[in-house]
């Protein structure tokens, strides 16, 4: 049985790394792939055409596309990202400081979500019905219809154009005593919280209600056990592998929160610096944020769907 | 058909007061957006105020905006590029969607293997992500907006109606047209989709979300509909500036597209079961 489970896996990372490989190939094609002839961008229009040639030769852009997509996909595995081609500096380094911002901004976001997303999802599926399940449920469903940057701008009329307890903008860089950091890093991670824990409070209600429906469970609560134990004993174990796959499908809409809240609160990670290269059309630095964009989104679902494959006791 | 039948029939046909409410804001949006130049109060480029981000008040119903403009006149021409471009977009995508996945469940085999591979891959794209990639690298004039719209959610309306096929290909009439000797677009046209028809609105509806908050997410960052045009994302985005002093003109755009998008969700939760199941 556990080299049976041990392929399902193998099987799964495997259909990850194909999809990867589309993916790149995808992103690839259209930053590269469509008009405008980048030499002739990068000089400008005054550039003769003896110094437009030596730019094509020197970044292989003669080539045909399936070696130059090698070429990249080659430099990308051993970590090179290419070269800005706005200011000349290496995308490792724009990016090196950038992502742990962003990693940190998406790793509290998920230590607040998370806790937050599992008790409310959980107890509106147990009082399924109830007036207490009903308001979660509209206010979910109210915030996934808003565009993200209605909760940012909901956010910063509230609590510092109303209230005053926070600055409406955050500066990570002139942080220095522990109340300033709660306050920059405060907003966005409220923004984020909403957008993502929405989802994951609907998802794991889903999830919850289709074991509360099974006959197991009913047999638990004919017995005599309390709905608690009903809920918390016999259900949930059996709904590990869905909540997995709720927590890690809404932690992706981290990647689209994310691109908004960095935006709008001026905040240091990649997807401003993403946002900001669309601006000024540095091909180069696009395609390595959205390979890392794609990368975690991809991580996370496997994840997910590995932790469902192994929580199922049918297949263990 | 008897009266006795069809008077069964009618309460399930009968939409709750919630959807109705839905609809009745969809119908005045879209009333709004075709005949946005007749009831403007002000032409939508002109300076009127002196004072930029004016407060709401009699002569500007909803204050002015960044430049001392009419947000409301600017706010009706937005309702014009933001439904239009979205209705559009969900057109694009619902249509080659389905007609690829249906085309996929009826064809089978390798042509169905490489396409669903293809089109899955493509959907693990977070759909922002693959928005900045394609402004990145076309620019994004209203004739791209749409189409990139339409090209991110083709990959999701291809899964939703592959699905749904795949059950009807196995039903025996279908069978029996095969046997019969019909081609594939008269099994996937008059077989398939007369049975599918009702859910596959339902995704329209809810792809028609996602598209408009697609487009107004990239508007509000600048990459989405360029001046001198604007819809509502690109207005929330010219006005960001105002938002320290509360001005209306950052929060009304918000609102319309809040309106827009709830309604939407609103009428679909409260389809009659027999629009939205038919297949059932």
């Amino acid at each position: 049985m556990r080299t049976y489970v041990l392929g399902l896996i193998a099987n799964r990372l495997g259909s990850s790394a194909l999809t990867l490989l589309i993916v790149s190939f995808a992103v690839f094609f259209a930053t590269a792939m469509l008009p405008g002839d980048t030499a002739t961008i990068l000089l400008g229009q005054a550039a003769t055409p003896e110094a437009v040639a030596g730019l094509r030769a020197a970044m292989h852009l003669d080539e045909p596309a399936f070696l130059r997509f090698a070429r990249w996909l080659v430099g990308l595995l051993h970590g090179d990202l290419g070269t800005s081609y706005v200011n000349n500096v290496p995308v490792a380094d724009l990016i090196g400081t950038r992502f742990v911002n962003t990693m940190r901004l998406a790793g509290i976001t998920t230590f607040f979500a998370v806790p937050l997303s599992l008790a409310l999802g959980i107890t509106a599926a147990m009082f399924r019905g109830s007036v207490y399940d009903r308001v979660v449920t509209v206010l979910t469903i109210g915030i996934i219809s808003v565009p993200e940057f209605m909760i940012a701008t909901s956010a910063v009329l509230l609590f510092s154009v109303y209230l005053k307890w926070l600055p409406a903008l955050s500066f990570a860089s002139d942080a220095t005593s522990f109340a300033q950091v709660l306050k920059i890093y405060a907003m966005p991670v409220i923004t984020l919280t909403f957008v993502v824990s929405a989802q994951m409070i609907r998802m794991t209600r889903a999830a919850v209600i289709d074991t509360i429906n099974t006959p197991y469970v009913e047999a638990a609560i004919l017995k005599g056990a309390s709905r608690w134990r009903a809920v918390l004993l016999h259900a949930l174990p059996n709904a590990v592998g869905p909540i997995a796959n709720a927590i890690a499908l809404s932690l992706s809409y981290l990647v689209g929160g994310v691109i908004i809240v960095e935006t709008i609160f001026n905040y240091p990670g990649i997807a401003k610096l993403m946002v900001d290269g669309v601006s000024t059309r540095d091909l180069p630095l696009i395609q390595s944020c959205a390979i890392i964009f794609c990368v975690g989104y991809l991580t996370l679902i496997t994840f997910a769907d590995i932790v469902a494959i192994l929580a199922n006791p049918r297949v263990r | 058909m008897t009266t006795s039948t069809a008077l069964s029939r009618r309460p399930s046909y009968r939409f709750s007061w919630v959807g109705m409410i839905g609809l009745s804001i969809i119908l005045f949006w879209a009333l709004v957006a075709l005949l946005a130049p007749h009831i403007v109060p002000y032409p939508v480029g002109e300076i009127i105020d002196e004072d930029y981000f004016g407060p709401m008040s009699g002569k500007l119903l909803l204050g002015s905006d960044y430049l001392g403009r009419d947000m409301l006149s600017r706010i009706i021409m937005g309702a014009r590029y933001t439904v239009g471009i979205s209705l559009a977009a969900v057109c694009l995508a619902c249509f080659s969607g389905a007609a690829l996945g249906m085309a996929a469940a009826v064809i089978g085999g390798w042509f169905d293997t490489v396409l669903s591979r293809l089109l899955d891959a493509l959907n693990s794209i977070p759909s922002k992500l693959s928005g900045l990639v394609i402004a990145a690298a076309v620019g994004s004039s209203l004739g791209v907006l749409v189409v990139m719209l339409a090209v991110i959610y083709t990959p999701g309306a291809y899964r939703f109606a592959r699905s749904l096929a795949v059950n009807v290909n196995t039903m025996d009439y279908i069978t029996v047209a095969r046997t019969r000797g019909e081609g594939i677009s008269y099994i996937v046209f008059s077989e398939i989709l007369p049975n599918i028809i009702g859910p596959l609105l339902a995704d329209f509806g809810i792809r028609f979300v996602f598209i408009v908050l697609l487009l107004s997410g990239l508007s509000f960052l600048g990459l989405g509909v360029q001046p001198p045009y604007a819809d509502w994302g690109a207005l929330v985005h010219e006005n960001i500036g105002g938002l320290p002093f509360g001005a209306p003109a950052v929060i009304v755009p918000s609102l319309a597209i809040a309106s827009l998008t709830i309604s939407v969700n609103l009428l679909i939760d409260n389809l009659p079961k027999k629009i939205r199941d038919r297949s059932a």
